[in-house]
């Protein structure tokens, strides 16, 4: 499976330096390394879902118990998140982390993960989600920091984008 | 059984322990007996309740933490009764007040009306303890044995569909939310883990 191990330990790396304490996930192809990575840390609360809503509450809990968390999901799982992210993080200026794969962009195999792909940016725009994307080892570390910062000083949900580019090392 | 009644008779349990609550009468009610700093209510996210309850209980397995969950909330998330089971933690009691309505929205019935069992759901997704109660001896009889227990609970509390005259209540969510955080804060192992980024 060619999704990047190096890139992710890269993420995992940088959720860790941030004091991430759980991860909910979702699996998901790009998210494997990610996931098997957090089950393996002894220091990390791995919260597999059901679907990916439930991760709101999870992370809202484990932030106002003091924990800092991090959710690792498919676009189309933050699509399926939505109305928790507003009622529940947004309505009580909850702090999340979200990573989100960003599938169904340039290079897409899968026809059923093209229709997410073209509509990821415009819902996180119209919920007033900021967001960057995360496409080259480079720049992981800073913006995943710089991401969780606002969070917390915003009180308020923060998106990064997981790219082609960065998780997949498929020569094409 | 009333849900006020059963409120209530165990309201002097939630002293020292993390309560979260759904929307609408449960939220209403509990307020209405007497808020404390140590009560969360979530007025939206329907659902939610006891995936936030989750989060707490797996993060400070040191708290006793309740959730009060009803059977409108609950039917929308009946995938996270299989994340309770499959983390199962030892501090979480989890009530769902079963009305078989959704009453603050002009009571039309829900599933459980016809016959859906939340708690033989909650069995069969894993949680240990789960049990059907409908007089308020059995309720405070149950929910004392689940307390003590030590074991992952979902009690459903078939209660009549009657509530408060009105929802809204003079606490705002979001003084809610940060005295809650702060109970939360000063009652940690060392009174400062609170995550500063």
């Amino acid at each position: 499976m060619p999704v990047s191990v190096d890139h992710s330990r890269l993420i995992y790396d940088a959720l860790k330096a941030c004091g991430v304490g759980l991860v909910s996930a979702l699996p998901e192809t790009w998210l494997v390394h990610l996931i098997r990575m957090a089950e393996d840390d002894p220091e990390m609360v791995l919260v597999r879902l059901a679907k990916e809503e439930e991760g709101v509450g999870v992370s809202a809990g484990a932030y106002l118990a003091g924990t800092k968390s991090a959710m690792l999901m498919q676009n189309h799982g933050f699509l399926a998140a939505v109305n928790g992210i507003v009622s529940c993080a947004q309505l009580y200026r909850i702090p999340l982390l979200m990573l989100i794969s960003h599938r169904g962009e340039f290079g897409e195999r899968d026809p059923w993960q093209t229709e997410g792909g073209g509509v990821t940016e415009h819902v996180l725009q119209a919920l007033r989600i900021p967001f960057a994307y995360l496409d080259h080892p480079d720049h992981v570390t800073h913006r995943i920091r710089k991401a969780q910062t606002l969070a917390y000083s915003a009180n308020k949900p923060v998106a990064l984008l997981l790219c082609r580019d960065l998780m997949w090392e498929e020569a094409s | 059984m009333l849900r006020l009644d059963a409120l209530k008779a165990v309201y002097d349990r939630l002293q020292d322990r993390v309560v979260i609550t759904i929307m609408g009468a449960v939220a209403a009610e509990l307020q209405a007996i007497g808020h404390r700093p140590n009560f969360f209510y979530l007025q939206h996210a329907m659902g939610l309740a006891s995936s936030m309850g989750l989060g707490v209980a797996l993060t400070r397995p040191e708290l006793s933490v309740i959730v009060f969950d009803g059977d409108g909330s609950i039917l929308m998330n009946l995938g996270g009764l299989t994340t309770l089971a499959r983390y199962c933690p030892r501090n979480l009691v989890h009530v769902v007040f079963d009305n078989e309505s959704l009453l603050s929205v002009g009571g039309f019935p829900t599933a459980t009306s016809t016959g859906s069992d939340i708690a033989g759901m909650a069995k069969a997704a894993g949680i240990p303890r789960t049990a059907t109660v409908s007089t308020l001896d059995e309720f405070v009889r149950t929910f004392d044995e689940a307390l003590s227990s030590r074991e992952l609970s979902t009690i459903v509390a078939k209660v009549d569909a009657k509530g408060p005259a009105g929802f809204v209540t003079d606490l705002a969510l979001l003084e809610n939310r940060f005295e809650f955080q702060r109970w939360l804060r000063k009652s940690a192992p060392n009174g400062t883990s609170h995550p500063k980024p």
